[in-house]
């Protein structure tokens, strides 16, 4: 799959002029009055929201909770998701088994989950990171599955004629083979993560601690200005994500043409 | 210095079931190939040469007659046959070196002695300096190097080649045909070469077998009893080839619909993956 490749050093500054467009509009319609202020607020204010945001201790702990959410339902689901779609992707047999559930499964929109996991679980850190799994789960499974099932006749044949055993062939064949696609659902899988741990602290709403809860208390309060600084930050933690996805696809793919 | 192998082949016939159909691919094949012969095989696509390898490899079974090595009927692939087919079938995201290391993956030895006949094999195939290239920083004739050196590494027997150098140019071909017959004095095992360029089957077979296909025949036996090097243009070896080419001349038909091809078009099979588990 052909990607845009940044810059060696990455040093592009292209990718800022939207942003710094968007300020510029943003900064003029609300300084001239051309809007509604409380609604469409200045953006100075949301940076002086941002920053006395920034000092709360609140704040940070919130970010954790939602950091370690992701990352717990993500590990579940991505380490399932491998597993399930590598079974489906070597065992023509297991495809025939799982895959009609799984496909039919995956119709099923991840927010229609939702009142069944709180019915099940309660809306607590578990119906969570059950949701943020699932999210996860089905991206992964799809690369993984696509990764192995793509694994040549001719490198299997190899892996027979150095009589490999099953565990060779799955640790030193399959999954660097399948490592591409699979890298490719993980990434996705981690967008979607991050996405679901947001969403579920919307949705299961328990006023615990979380990025999430952060946003919908300026809902409750009207303060835009924390709605949006909040909405930012969700935004920078997931293209941080994006950027760490891309090293560690970059590191562990040397091999391929570039 | 490997062992060198004797491999008889007695009688092999194999066929495939292709739509309910029965379609002979090899009548009646016998052989006897000595230790450290060097045996070439020519034939037109469709006269089973490859198929023949394949059976040797052990990459395919249900056959009828037998394949012995050194007396022993063969089963399934053994580190005890190495193989070489017209495409490199390195692995992508292993470095030369390490390509060559998977040779050695199960067979008896030391950390360090593994090591050491890996280093020793890509001095043997002139690719000191090249350890750590992965396969797409290496030309074609480079790759297939790297491919002779993962099949000699764990000394095997027998080689098998299957049109090695086919997908190369012609300057790299004759270089790795020298290089090829170089190696193989080295080494000192038994050598299989299908190939369907007649020239290469005579500089490097001290016997040529040629093949007629629909179902797959060996049609003759040709002895190449001349000193190696073997120069190309000296009379006596262009009386060989052109003895070999004769006969082809007759057995060259126009390519029909029944052409027999091992069934291997398609590249997507997940119970091929099945079939790496099943031992």
């Amino acid at each position: 799959m052909p990607r845009i490749i940044d810059q060696a050093d990455g040093r592009d500054w292209r990718g800022a002029a939207v942003p710094l467009a968007v300020l510029a509009v943003w900064w003029i319609v609300t300084t001239l009055g051309w809007v509604n202020t409380r609604l469409i607020v200045p953006p100075l204010g949301v940076l002086k929201t941002a920053a006395s945001v920034l000092t709360q201790a609140d704040f940070y702990r919130g970010v954790l909770a939602s950091l370690v959410r992701d990352l717990s339902g993500f590990a579940i689901g991505a380490i399932a998701g491998i597993a399930v779609g590598a079974l489906m992707g070597v065992s023509r047999w297991s495809n025939r088994v799982i895959g009609p559930t799984f496909h039919t499964l995956r119709q099923i929109s991840l927010f229609a989950w939702l009142p069944l996991l709180s019915s099940w679980l309660d809306t607590g850190d578990r119906s969570k990171i059950v949701f943020i799994a699932l999210s996860a789960f089905y991206p992964v499974v799809l690369g993984a599955f696509e990764g192995v099932r793509g694994v040549s006749r001719a490198q299997a044949e190899v892996a027979r004629i150095y009589v490999f055993t099953r565990r060779q062939t799955l640790l030193r064949l399959i999954l660097p083979a399948a490592a591409p696609q699979i890298l490719t659902g993980l990434r996705l899988g981690l967008i979607y993560a991050w996405i679901a741990t947001i969403g579920s602290e919307f949705l299961l709403a328990n006023y615990g601690d979380g990025l999430g809860n952060i946003v919908f208390k300026g809902r409750a309060n009207f303060n835009i200005e924390l709605i949006i600084a909040g909405m930012l930050v969700i935004g920078l933690i997931g293209y941080a994500f994006n950027r760490l996805a891309d090293l560690l696809e970059a590191r562990s793919l040397r091999w391929r043409k570039a | 210095m490997a062992h060198a192998g004797t491999l008889d082949i007695r009688h092999l016939s194999k066929q495939y079931a292709v739509k309910g159909e029965t379609l002979p691919v090899l009548d009646d094949i016998s052989l006897s190939i000595e230790p450290g012969e060097f045996v070439s095989i020519v034939g037109t696509s469709g006269c089973g040469k490859s198929t023949l390898l394949r059976l040797v490899i052990g990459l395919e079974g249900d056959y009828q007659g037998e394949i012995l090595l050194d007396g022993q009927r063969i089963v399934g692939t053994s580190l005890d046959r190495g193989i070489v087919f017209q495409e490199h079938r390195l692995f992508p995201w292993l470095t030369a070196e390490q390509n060559i290391a998977l040779g050695l993956l199960n067979a008896p030895g030391t950390e360090v002695s593994k090591r050491k006949a890996v280093q020793e094999h890509i001095e043997l195939v002139g690719l000191k300096g090249f350890e750590k290239a992965f396969p797409h920083q290496l030309s074609g004739g480079m790759s297939q190097r790297v491919a002779i050196a993962r099949a000699l590494v764990n000394r095997p027997e027998v080689l098998l080649l299957d049109e090695p150098f086919g997908a190369l140019d012609a300057m790299t071909r004759t270089y790795l045909q020298g290089e090829l017959e170089r190696i193989w004095q080295a080494e000192g095992i038994t050598a299989i070469l299908v190939t369907h360029d007649v020239e290469e089957a005579v500089v490097l077979g001290d016997r040529v077998i040629v093949m007629e296909p629909r179902p797959g025949r060996i049609k003759r036996i040709v002895d190449v009893p001349l000193a190696r090097s073997r120069d190309r243009s000296a009379a006596d070896f262009v009386s060989i080839k052109d003895d070999v080419m004769k006969e082809f001349g007759h057995s060259v038909s126009p390519p029909s619909k029944g052409v027999l091809q091992p069934p291997r078009a398609r590249s997507r099979q997940p119970q091929l993956l099945a079939a790496n588990f099943a031992r």
